[in-house]
Protein backbone atom coordinates (compact mmCIF):
# COMPACT_ATOMS: atom_id res chain seq x y z
CA UNK A 1 0.00 0.00 0.00
CA UNK A 2 1.61 2.95 -1.11
CA UNK A 3 2.42 5.63 2.19
CA UNK A 4 1.20 9.18 1.68
CA UNK A 5 3.38 11.57 2.47
CA UNK A 6 3.01 13.70 5.28
CA UNK A 7 1.48 17.50 4.59
CA UNK A 8 4.56 19.75 4.74
CA UNK A 9 3.96 23.71 5.35
CA UNK A 10 5.24 24.53 1.94
CA UNK A 11 2.31 23.04 0.76
CA UNK A 12 -0.67 25.02 2.09
CA UNK A 13 -1.50 27.40 -0.60
CA UNK A 14 -1.57 31.10 -0.30
CA UNK A 15 0.47 30.85 3.25
CA UNK A 16 3.87 31.76 4.68
CA UNK A 17 3.93 29.22 7.39
CA UNK A 18 6.01 31.55 10.22
CA UNK A 19 8.23 29.66 10.88
CA UNK A 20 12.41 29.57 12.11
CA UNK A 21 13.45 30.56 9.00
CA UNK A 22 10.77 33.41 8.42
CA UNK A 23 11.03 34.52 12.20
CA UNK A 24 15.19 34.69 11.49
CA UNK A 25 14.67 36.71 8.02
CA UNK A 26 11.90 38.82 9.75
CA UNK A 27 13.74 39.51 12.93
CA UNK A 28 14.68 43.39 12.85
CA UNK A 29 11.18 44.18 11.42
CA UNK A 30 9.08 42.17 14.19
CA UNK A 31 11.55 43.74 16.74
CA UNK A 32 10.79 47.20 15.53
CA UNK A 33 6.94 46.54 15.21
CA UNK A 34 6.82 44.88 18.80
CA UNK A 35 8.49 48.40 20.16
CA UNK A 36 5.11 50.07 18.61
CA UNK A 37 3.47 48.46 22.29
CA UNK A 38 4.73 51.92 24.10
CA UNK A 39 3.11 55.43 22.87
CA UNK A 40 6.61 56.92 22.89
CA UNK A 41 8.31 54.26 20.38
CA UNK A 42 4.47 55.08 18.51
CA UNK A 43 5.34 59.35 18.56
CA UNK A 44 9.07 58.59 17.45
CA UNK A 45 7.80 56.48 14.41
CA UNK A 46 5.59 58.75 13.29
CA UNK A 47 7.90 61.11 13.50
CA UNK A 48 11.05 60.17 11.82
CA UNK A 49 9.84 56.61 10.45
CA UNK A 50 13.54 56.71 8.18
CA UNK A 51 15.84 56.74 11.70
CA UNK A 52 13.13 54.46 13.40
CA UNK A 53 13.85 51.77 10.55
CA UNK A 54 17.26 51.99 10.93
CA UNK A 55 17.51 52.15 14.38
CA UNK A 56 16.28 47.93 14.37
CA UNK A 57 18.39 47.30 11.12
CA UNK A 58 15.63 46.65 8.69
CA UNK A 59 16.52 45.19 5.08
CA UNK A 60 16.56 47.26 2.68
CA UNK A 61 13.04 45.30 1.31
CA UNK A 62 11.56 45.30 4.24
CA UNK A 63 12.29 49.18 5.08
CA UNK A 64 10.27 49.90 1.57
CA UNK A 65 7.30 47.26 2.37
CA UNK A 66 6.96 49.63 5.27
CA UNK A 67 7.36 53.19 3.58
CA UNK A 68 4.64 51.53 0.60
CA UNK A 69 2.60 49.69 3.48
CA UNK A 70 2.78 46.23 1.19
CA UNK A 71 1.84 44.23 3.45
CA UNK A 72 2.23 41.16 1.45
CA UNK A 73 5.76 42.30 0.89
CA UNK A 74 6.05 42.37 4.93
CA UNK A 75 4.84 38.56 5.35
CA UNK A 76 7.16 37.88 2.71
CA UNK A 77 9.94 39.57 4.18
CA UNK A 78 9.29 37.72 7.18
CA UNK A 79 6.71 40.07 9.54
CA UNK A 80 4.43 38.55 11.20
CA UNK A 81 0.86 39.91 11.08
CA UNK A 82 0.45 40.44 14.65
CA UNK A 83 3.50 42.27 14.74
CA UNK A 84 2.83 44.31 11.22
CA UNK A 85 -0.44 45.29 11.91
CA UNK A 86 0.73 47.44 14.96
CA UNK A 87 1.99 49.68 11.66
CA UNK A 88 -1.28 49.46 10.47
CA UNK A 89 -2.58 50.25 13.73
CA UNK A 90 -0.58 53.94 13.60
CA UNK A 91 -2.83 54.56 10.24
CA UNK A 92 -5.64 54.06 11.91
CA UNK A 93 -6.70 50.79 9.85
CA UNK A 94 -8.85 47.67 10.91
CA UNK A 95 -7.20 44.14 10.27
CA UNK A 96 -10.12 43.62 7.63
CA UNK A 97 -8.21 46.58 5.74
CA UNK A 98 -4.91 45.68 5.56
CA UNK A 99 -5.76 42.07 4.65
CA UNK A 100 -8.20 43.38 2.01
CA UNK A 101 -4.77 45.52 0.98
CA UNK A 102 -2.61 42.38 1.53
CA UNK A 103 -5.09 40.39 -1.17
CA UNK A 104 -5.26 43.19 -3.48
CA UNK A 105 -9.05 43.81 -2.80
CA UNK A 106 -10.97 46.66 -2.01
CA UNK A 107 -12.00 46.57 1.82
CA UNK A 108 -15.39 46.33 0.46
CA UNK A 109 -14.77 43.20 -1.47
CA UNK A 110 -12.89 42.14 1.52
CA UNK A 111 -16.40 42.49 3.62
CA UNK A 112 -18.45 41.65 1.73
CA UNK A 113 -16.63 37.82 0.91
CA UNK A 114 -16.35 37.50 4.94
CA UNK A 115 -20.21 38.33 5.26
CA UNK A 116 -20.50 35.54 2.01
CA UNK A 117 -18.98 32.87 4.77
CA UNK A 118 -14.99 33.56 3.74
CA UNK A 119 -12.52 32.58 1.75
CA UNK A 120 -13.91 29.06 1.08
CA UNK A 121 -10.97 25.88 1.18
CA UNK A 122 -9.80 25.44 -2.33
CA UNK A 123 -11.50 28.70 -3.12
CA UNK B 1 -10.18 19.49 47.38
CA UNK B 2 -10.25 21.81 44.32
CA UNK B 3 -13.42 20.36 41.36
CA UNK B 4 -13.53 21.12 38.31
CA UNK B 5 -16.71 22.78 37.25
CA UNK B 6 -16.41 23.95 33.76
CA UNK B 7 -14.55 23.75 30.51
CA UNK B 8 -15.32 26.09 27.79
CA UNK B 9 -14.11 26.75 24.31
CA UNK B 10 -14.30 30.19 23.29
CA UNK B 11 -13.14 32.12 20.38
CA UNK B 12 -11.07 35.62 21.49
CA UNK B 13 -11.42 38.03 18.16
CA UNK B 14 -11.37 41.50 19.58
CA UNK B 15 -14.46 42.06 17.45
CA UNK B 16 -16.29 39.38 19.24
CA UNK B 17 -16.97 41.58 22.80
CA UNK B 18 -18.58 44.39 20.86
CA UNK B 19 -21.00 41.62 18.76
CA UNK B 20 -22.05 39.78 21.43
CA UNK B 21 -22.50 43.64 23.16
CA UNK B 22 -24.57 44.77 20.06
CA UNK B 23 -26.67 41.74 19.97
CA UNK B 24 -27.55 41.96 24.00
CA UNK B 25 -28.72 45.47 23.59
CA UNK B 26 -30.71 44.61 19.64
CA UNK B 27 -28.03 46.44 17.40
CA UNK B 28 -27.26 42.90 15.85
CA UNK B 29 -30.26 40.95 15.56
CA UNK B 30 -28.18 37.74 14.72
CA UNK B 31 -29.52 34.81 16.68
CA UNK B 32 -26.48 33.06 16.59
CA UNK B 33 -24.53 35.76 18.95
CA UNK B 34 -26.80 34.40 22.01
CA UNK B 35 -24.81 31.47 22.61
CA UNK B 36 -21.49 33.29 23.86
CA UNK B 37 -23.85 35.30 26.30
CA UNK B 38 -25.77 32.14 27.45
CA UNK B 39 -22.33 30.27 27.88
CA UNK B 40 -21.43 33.65 29.99
CA UNK B 41 -24.69 33.09 32.51
CA UNK B 42 -24.02 29.03 32.24
CA UNK B 43 -20.42 29.59 33.65
CA UNK B 44 -21.78 31.71 36.38
CA UNK B 45 -24.06 29.60 37.13
CA UNK B 46 -21.21 27.13 38.14
CA UNK B 47 -19.75 29.31 40.85
CA UNK B 48 -16.05 28.89 39.70
CA UNK B 49 -13.99 30.85 41.90
CA UNK B 50 -10.87 30.37 39.73
CA UNK B 51 -10.48 30.27 36.17
CA UNK B 52 -7.37 28.50 34.39
CA UNK B 53 -7.54 31.31 30.98
CA UNK B 54 -5.39 29.20 28.00
CA UNK B 55 -4.86 32.20 24.75
CA UNK B 56 -2.22 33.21 23.11
CA UNK B 57 -0.01 36.43 23.07
CA UNK B 58 -0.44 38.46 19.78
CA UNK B 59 3.16 40.76 20.61
CA UNK B 60 2.36 42.04 23.68
CA UNK B 61 3.90 40.30 26.54
CA UNK B 62 6.10 38.05 24.09
CA UNK B 63 8.23 39.17 20.94
CA UNK B 64 10.53 37.42 19.12
CA UNK B 65 13.48 38.00 21.52
CA UNK B 66 11.93 35.36 23.50
CA UNK B 67 9.11 32.67 22.80
CA UNK B 68 7.93 30.44 25.58
CA UNK B 69 5.95 26.81 24.13
CA UNK B 70 3.94 27.27 27.65
CA UNK B 71 3.97 30.27 29.58
CA UNK B 72 2.05 30.16 32.94
CA UNK B 73 1.16 33.44 35.07
CA UNK B 74 1.77 32.75 38.67
CA UNK B 75 1.41 36.60 39.69
CA UNK B 76 -0.99 38.37 42.51
CA UNK B 77 -2.42 40.13 39.67
CA UNK B 78 -2.21 41.02 35.86
CA UNK B 79 -2.60 43.91 33.73
CA UNK B 80 -4.29 44.34 30.71
CA UNK B 81 -1.23 44.80 28.10
CA UNK B 82 -0.82 47.45 25.64
CA UNK B 83 -1.05 45.63 21.96
CA UNK B 84 -0.53 49.33 20.43
CA UNK B 85 -3.74 51.39 21.14
CA UNK B 86 -3.05 52.50 24.87
CA UNK B 87 -3.69 50.40 27.73
CA UNK B 88 -7.54 49.44 27.22
CA UNK B 89 -9.66 50.41 30.40
CA UNK B 90 -10.45 46.93 32.27
CA UNK B 91 -9.92 46.26 35.55
CA UNK B 92 -7.19 43.88 36.49
CA UNK B 93 -7.22 40.31 37.15
CA UNK B 94 -7.09 39.04 40.14
CA UNK B 95 -4.70 35.82 40.25
CA UNK B 96 -4.61 33.07 42.61
CA UNK B 97 -0.28 32.55 42.71
CA UNK B 98 -0.92 29.46 44.82
CA UNK B 99 -2.70 27.72 42.43
CA UNK B 100 -0.37 28.77 40.31
CA UNK B 101 2.60 27.22 41.96
CA UNK B 102 0.84 23.96 42.66
CA UNK B 103 0.15 23.67 38.96
CA UNK B 104 3.96 24.20 38.54
CA UNK B 105 4.88 22.41 41.17
CA UNK B 106 2.76 19.15 40.14
CA UNK B 107 3.45 19.38 35.91
CA UNK B 108 7.20 20.34 35.72
CA UNK B 109 8.53 17.12 37.63
CA UNK B 110 6.29 15.05 35.33
CA UNK B 111 7.89 17.01 31.92
CA UNK B 112 6.07 19.68 30.82
CA UNK B 113 8.26 22.67 31.50
CA UNK B 114 5.98 25.36 31.86
CA UNK B 115 7.94 29.04 31.86
CA UNK B 116 6.91 30.75 35.13
CA UNK B 117 5.83 34.21 34.89
CA UNK B 118 5.65 36.41 38.39
CA UNK B 119 4.70 39.09 35.67
CA UNK B 120 2.62 39.26 33.25
CA UNK B 121 0.64 41.56 31.13
CA UNK B 122 -2.15 39.57 29.27
CA UNK B 123 -3.79 40.84 25.71
CA UNK B 124 -7.08 40.09 23.98
CA UNK B 125 -6.85 36.69 23.63
CA UNK B 126 -6.96 37.03 27.57
CA UNK B 127 -9.33 39.55 27.90
CA UNK B 128 -12.22 39.23 25.07
CA UNK B 129 -13.05 36.08 26.52
CA UNK B 130 -13.12 37.46 29.98
CA UNK B 131 -15.45 40.17 28.39
CA UNK B 132 -17.54 38.23 26.64
CA UNK B 133 -18.40 36.01 29.34
CA UNK B 134 -18.45 38.21 32.62
CA UNK B 135 -19.13 41.51 30.67
CA UNK B 136 -17.14 44.22 31.99
CA UNK B 137 -17.71 44.42 35.73
CA UNK B 138 -15.87 46.58 38.03
CA UNK B 139 -14.03 43.98 39.71
CA UNK B 140 -14.07 40.74 37.72
CA UNK B 141 -15.64 38.11 39.70
CA UNK B 142 -13.33 35.62 39.71
CA UNK B 143 -9.29 34.74 40.02
CA UNK B 144 -7.57 33.80 37.05
CA UNK B 145 -4.51 32.07 35.83
CA UNK B 146 -3.39 32.87 32.31
CA UNK B 147 -1.68 29.77 30.54
CA UNK B 148 -0.05 31.34 27.30
CA UNK B 149 0.82 28.79 24.49
CA UNK B 150 2.75 29.61 21.43
CA UNK B 151 0.77 29.39 18.44
CA UNK B 152 2.43 31.98 16.40
CA UNK B 153 6.19 30.59 15.33
CA UNK B 154 7.08 27.65 14.17
CA UNK B 155 6.94 24.93 15.57
CA UNK B 156 4.26 25.52 18.03
CA UNK B 157 3.65 22.36 20.22
CA UNK B 158 1.19 20.03 18.49
CA UNK B 159 -1.78 19.07 19.08
CA UNK B 160 -1.30 15.63 21.35
CA UNK B 161 1.00 17.95 23.30
CA UNK B 162 -1.40 20.74 24.47
CA UNK B 163 -3.68 17.71 25.05
CA UNK B 164 -1.28 15.83 26.92
CA UNK B 165 -0.44 19.00 28.67
CA UNK B 166 -4.50 19.72 29.45
CA UNK B 167 -4.21 16.09 30.93
CA UNK B 168 -1.55 16.97 33.24
CA UNK B 169 -3.18 20.39 34.56
CA UNK B 170 -6.35 18.08 35.21
CA UNK B 171 -4.55 16.12 37.54
CA UNK B 172 -2.32 18.42 39.21
CA UNK B 173 -6.24 20.82 39.52
CA UNK B 174 -7.66 17.53 40.79
CA UNK B 175 -4.66 17.24 43.63
CA UNK B 176 -5.25 20.84 44.95
CA UNK B 177 -6.25 20.41 48.77
CA UNK B 178 -7.96 23.36 48.81
CA UNK B 179 -11.89 23.41 48.27
CA UNK B 180 -11.97 25.95 44.95
CA UNK B 181 -13.97 25.53 42.04
CA UNK B 182 -11.98 25.59 38.72
CA UNK B 183 -13.31 26.38 35.48
CA UNK B 184 -11.02 25.73 32.68
CA UNK B 185 -11.30 28.25 29.54
CA UNK B 186 -9.44 27.03 25.50
CA UNK B 187 -9.67 30.42 23.82
CA UNK B 188 -8.75 31.03 20.19
CA UNK B 189 -9.88 29.77 16.67
CA UNK B 190 -12.09 28.66 15.03
CA UNK B 191 -10.64 28.92 11.18
CA UNK B 192 -8.99 32.03 9.66
CA UNK B 193 -6.06 33.14 8.10
CA UNK B 194 -4.44 36.85 8.66
CA UNK B 195 -2.22 36.37 6.55
CA UNK B 196 -0.98 35.32 2.44
CA UNK B 197 -2.74 35.55 -0.36
CA UNK B 198 -5.13 32.84 1.22
CA UNK B 199 -6.56 35.68 4.04
CA UNK B 200 -9.93 35.34 4.81
CA UNK B 201 -9.83 31.64 4.73
CA UNK B 202 -12.96 29.89 6.86
CA UNK B 203 -13.25 26.12 6.37
CA UNK B 204 -16.99 25.38 8.07
CA UNK B 205 -16.79 21.65 7.81
CA UNK B 206 -13.56 21.43 9.71
CA UNK B 207 -15.42 23.87 12.20
CA UNK B 208 -18.54 21.82 12.79
CA UNK B 209 -16.14 18.71 13.08
CA UNK B 210 -14.16 20.54 15.67
CA UNK B 211 -17.24 21.38 17.81
CA UNK B 212 -18.63 18.06 17.96
CA UNK B 213 -15.48 15.72 18.81
CA UNK B 214 -13.80 18.08 21.17
CA UNK B 215 -16.52 16.47 23.77
CA UNK B 216 -16.11 13.15 22.80
CA UNK B 217 -13.48 12.33 20.49
CA UNK B 218 -10.87 14.59 21.64
CA UNK B 219 -8.26 12.16 20.52
CA UNK B 220 -9.07 12.31 16.52
CA UNK B 221 -8.56 16.47 16.92
CA UNK B 222 -5.27 15.26 19.05
CA UNK B 223 -4.03 13.35 16.15
CA UNK B 224 -3.67 16.02 13.21
CA UNK B 225 0.18 17.28 12.57
CA UNK B 226 0.64 21.44 12.82
CA UNK B 227 0.57 21.36 8.61
CA UNK B 228 -2.38 20.01 8.84
CA UNK B 229 -4.25 22.40 11.28
CA UNK B 230 -2.76 25.59 9.23
CA UNK B 231 -4.01 23.74 6.00
CA UNK B 232 -7.52 22.87 7.51
CA UNK B 233 -8.24 25.84 9.69
CA UNK B 234 -6.27 28.48 8.27
CA UNK B 235 -2.67 29.93 9.87
CA UNK B 236 -4.06 31.27 12.75
CA UNK B 237 -7.54 29.25 13.44
CA UNK B 238 -4.77 26.71 14.06
CA UNK B 239 -4.48 28.04 17.98
CA UNK B 240 -7.42 25.79 18.11
CA UNK B 241 -5.30 23.54 19.63
CA UNK B 242 -5.32 25.53 22.63
CA UNK B 243 -9.07 24.39 23.01
CA UNK B 244 -7.28 20.72 23.64
CA UNK B 245 -5.45 22.01 26.88
CA UNK B 246 -8.99 22.46 27.83
CA UNK B 247 -10.52 19.35 27.00
CA UNK B 248 -7.53 17.52 28.44
CA UNK B 249 -8.19 19.17 31.81
CA UNK B 250 -11.12 17.56 31.79
CA UNK B 251 -12.78 13.98 32.68
CA UNK B 252 -12.66 11.31 30.04
CA UNK B 253 -16.25 11.00 30.54
CA UNK B 254 -18.01 14.99 29.51
CA UNK B 255 -21.39 16.10 28.80
CA UNK B 256 -21.60 18.97 26.34
CA UNK B 257 -24.00 21.73 27.03
CA UNK B 258 -24.37 25.00 25.18
CA UNK B 259 -22.42 25.22 21.80
CA UNK B 260 -22.58 28.16 19.00
CA UNK B 261 -20.86 28.62 16.09
CA UNK B 262 -20.94 32.27 13.66
CA UNK B 263 -19.33 33.43 10.65
CA UNK B 264 -18.25 35.70 10.00
CA UNK B 265 -17.07 37.96 13.32
CA UNK B 266 -14.60 40.80 11.83
CA UNK B 267 -12.41 37.64 9.81
CA UNK B 268 -13.25 34.86 11.63
CA UNK B 269 -15.52 31.94 12.54
CA UNK B 270 -16.40 32.53 16.07
CA UNK B 271 -17.31 29.58 17.92
CA UNK B 272 -18.04 28.55 21.89
CA UNK B 273 -18.51 25.61 23.52
CA UNK B 274 -19.30 24.24 26.87
CA UNK B 275 -19.06 20.88 28.61
CA UNK B 276 -18.96 19.78 32.29
CA UNK B 277 -17.49 16.09 33.58
CA UNK B 278 -20.20 13.71 33.69
CA UNK B 279 -19.73 12.77 37.23
CA UNK B 280 -20.46 16.36 38.29
CA UNK B 281 -23.66 16.68 36.37
CA UNK B 282 -24.58 12.96 37.84
CA UNK B 283 -23.56 14.23 41.17
CA UNK B 284 -25.57 17.55 40.94
CA UNK B 285 -28.65 15.39 39.22
CA UNK B 286 -28.50 13.04 42.92
CA UNK B 287 -28.51 15.90 44.53
CA UNK B 288 -31.50 17.90 43.37
CA UNK B 289 -33.41 14.52 43.21
CA UNK B 290 -32.57 14.31 47.25
CA UNK B 291 -33.42 17.98 47.84
CA UNK B 292 -36.67 17.23 46.52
Amino acid sequence: MAQETPLSFDQIPGTYVFDGRRSRMGYPLNKMSAALNSPAERQAFQSDPEAFMERFGLTEEQREAVRTRDWLSMIKHGGNIYFAYKIGVMDGLTVQQVLAAMTGTSAEEFKEMMSNGGRQPNG
Amino acid sequence: MAEIVAGIGISHVPALGPAVDAAATGKDTNPLMKAFTDVGSWLSETKPDVLVVIYNDHGASFSFDLVPTFAIGAAESYLPADEGFGRPPLPEYPGDADLSWHIIDSVVPEGFDLTVCQSLDVDHGFSTPMKVLFGTPEAWPVKVIPLAVNVVQQPTPSAQRCYELGRAIGRALRSYPKDVRVAVIGTGGMSHQLQGERAGHINPDFDRRFLSEIANSPESLASLSNPEYINLAGSEGAELVMWLIMRGALDDDVETGLSGYVIPVANTAAGVVAMQNAASVKKADALQTAGR
